[in-house]
């Protein structure tokens, strides 16, 4: 249900570093987003395309040093929130834009209760009294179909199941009604079945609560299931960005094409060997001058070698950066 | 848990009644002699019959079952005696020190405040100062209060406390005259500057200990918050909005303070052990010091005795490090 409006998040040419000692990462570069109040982004890459590091460097999660958000603009509730003090980014995050982590086992602090680390943002952000808290905390663990959620507040999490703690997880992202949820790899360390469950109680969450959604994953099946935007990047970069229907339907970036082929198919014979794309993604030591994905790349040519390829608008709400142009079969003029 | 507390005090019984075996074995083919310290005009049919008055002349056994009937038995029905004012009666024999002849128990409560206020106060004082620097010194890794802490805590480490203890004399006492070099254990507390004269005298055993400890606590503590730190839930915590000053004090060392409480527990018998030099070093006439004078004087019961609670205590507060862990980590159930 994107409706016309203002972007609930607007960024713009964010650039992250990481300061090692083998010099400067790029991990970020130049990458500009929005997202529409209720919409659902999907964002897909491999591992290392920078799609975690992007939403946990708008948010001011990366431990810094050794990374730094070098450039950009993250506009959010009229405010930048690179610009803003950290104890306001602070009061943003957790009441306005909730986290899910990607393994439910290790992000619920082991030694205190589950009704105390969902209590917590209750508490600091919307300054509720402990009975108050105490009370929505139970709601919150209804809401995301926890049974008997009174009672399992004052339980720890290693008394939950992994599927069970992503759902606690999860009320704790939603616990303040966030405008944005970033969702990053929730159902990665999950077995298919708690997959289904997570996927369906947040289609279910979405349109009875209306947040925005990022959903960062590797897992195409899960995208094409829930989102309606997809943001593809490879090398710190957005690569093609498109509406759901027509990125599956027309794939226009190289990279986006090979992630599509490496599905196996259910049906027909089976192939002899699962499709991969060959190499590794590229270590960044410097800004891309070049396209990055030019050396993995069938297509690839003198200008993907020279001149890192910017956005062309290929469709409505679609762009691509490649200089080759997949519909002509031939290099794009200019 | 209780089940498990009183299961496994069960079981130290048969393990502390082999320790003391041990212990009297060990002695026992030590090759002590009581009378050695006695003048050498005494003739040596003499220093035989002393020998066979101090109950040398029995069989192992008769002596390892008289001490353990004088140490299981008899100084427990005193002591309760002691504190209930009952009349038990009957003709016990206490554990009696071959060189002074007073029960070994009663020279035992008169070292005892000593060796607690100087050592016990030490290590409550390094454990104080060892959570901050762990602390500070695992938030900010690589900074120069982080290198400094380090650096200082290996000399503490590495250094032994009766060079530290001996360098501060040279320094405080024979340099500058500050404090007195000797701890002297018949000062009374009456007023204000007796009670002055009473804290310098204590500042510098007192402190080479807490450097010592301190310096070992610390780098258990640094390293269990950086293992921390870098933890799953650390990041959940910030991404919820918690104030940073919370993250670190509540989310993370919680957590780190598990592993450092089992080393804390772990170290109480040793500060016994370890504090017998510096103890020396001050003339700190407590615990320590009683235990070196009868070990010169071949005091058998008395060494036997003190060895004997030392591992009283390492087994009592091996129990009680295992019991903390279940205490403050959930995940840990016993039964």
């Amino acid at each position: 249900m994107p409706d016309e409006g203002t972007a609930v998040l607007d960024v713009k040419d964010l650039t992250t570093v990481f300061q090692t000692r083998q010099g400067n990462v790029h991990a970020v570069n130049a990458v500009s987003f929005e997202l529409q109040p209720g919409e659902l982004l999907g964002v897909v890459g491999e591992s290392g395309s920078g799609k975690s590091v992007t939403m946990m460097s708008l948010i001011g999660l990366l431990p810094s040093p050794p990374a730094k958000v070098a450039a950009g603009h993250v506009r959010f509730a009229n405010s930048d929130l690179l610009k803003v003090s950290d104890e306001q980014l602070r009061s943003v995050r957790g009441a306005e834009i909730g986290f899910i982590f990607q393994d439910p086992m290790t992000s619920l602090n082991p030694v205190f209760t589950v009704g105390f680390q969902l209590m917590e943002p209750l508490r600091g952000h919307m300054g509720l009294t402990k009975a108050q808290a105490r009370a929505r905390a139970a709601e919150l663990l209804d809401l995301v179909g926890i049974s008997d959620a009174k009672r399992r507040l004052s339980d720890f999490p290693h008394q939950f199941s992994g599927g069970m703690r992503q759902r606690v997880m999860i009320a704790i992202a939603l616990a303040c009604d966030p405008k944005v949820l970033i969702a990053d790899e929730p159902t990665t360390a999950l077995d298919v079945t708690i997959q289904a469950q997570i996927l369906e109680l947040v289609k279910e969450l979405r349109h009875k609560l209306g947040m925005s959604i990022v959903w960062i994953t590797h897992d195409l099946g899960v995208i094409a299931g829930i989102a309606d935007r997809v943001m593809v990047m490879y090398g710190g970069q957005v690569v093609e960005q498109a509406p759901v229907r027509e990125l599956f339907a027309n794939p226009q970036h190289p990279y986006t094409k090979a992630l599509l082929e490496t599905i196996p198919s259910v049906r027909g014979a089976r192939p002899e060997k699962l499709q991969v794309i060959e190499g590794q993604p590229p270590i960044l030591y410097d800004f891309p001058r070049s396209c990055s994905f030019s050396d993995r790349c069938a297509h690839a040519f003198e200008s993907c070698r020279s001149q890192n390829p910017p956005a062309f608008a290929v469709g409505a709400d679609h762009t691509v950066s490649c200089h080759w142009n997949a519909e002509a079969g031939a290099p794009r003029n200019g | 848990m209780f089940n498990y507390t009183i299961r496994r005090s069960l079981l130290a019984v048969p393990t502390l009644l082999l320790i003391s075996l041990i212990i009297f074995l060990l002695l026992d083919l030590a090759p002590s002699d009581p009378t050695a310290n006695l003048p050498l005009t005494i003739p040596p049919e003499v220093r035989e019959k002393i020998r066979q008055s101090l109950g040398l002349g029995d069989p192992i056994y008769i002596r390892y079952i008289l001490w353990c009937k004088q140490f299981f038995i008899n100084e427990p029905l005193n002591i309760l005696e002691h504190i209930f004012g009952w009349q038990i009666g009957g003709d016990r024999l206490r554990v009696l020190s071959w060189q002074t002849r007073s029960p070994v128990v009663d020279l035992i409560v008169q070292r005892l405040p000593q060796t607690l206020w100087v050592v016990g106060l030490s290590y409550v004082l390094g454990i104080v100062i060892a959570v901050p620097i762990g602390v500070i010194s695992a938030y900010r890794q690589y900074s120069w209060f982080d290198q400094i802490g380090t650096f200082i805590s290996m000399v503490g480490f590495s250094v032994p406390t009766f060079f530290t203890g001996v360098l501060l004399i040279v320094i405080f006492s024979v340099w500058l005259g500050w404090f007195p070099s000797i701890y002297d254990t018949t000062h009374q507390v009456t007023d204000w500057s007796s009670f002055l004269v009473q804290v310098k005298q204590m500042i510098m055993p007192v402190s080479v200990l807490a450097l010592f400890n301190a310096a070992q606590i610390s780098r258990y503590m640094r390293a269990s918050m950086l293992d921390n730190l870098n933890q799953d839930y650390v990041r959940t915590a910030r991404a919820k909005g918690v104030r940073e000053r919370i993250v670190v004090l509540v989310h993370v060392l919680r957590n780190s303070l598990i592993p450092v409480t089992t080393v804390i527990a772990l170290g109480v018998p040793q500060v016994f052990g370890g504090a017998i030099i510096t103890e020396q070093v001050f003339k700190v006439n407590g615990l320590g010091q009683l235990l070196i004078i009868a070990i010169q004087g071949g005091d058998v019961p008395v060494v036997q005795t003190l060895t004997f609670i030392f591992a009283l205590l390492i087994v009592l507060f091996n129990l009680i490090a295992d019991v903390l862990y279940g205490v403050l980590d959930p995940r840990i159930r016993y039964d």
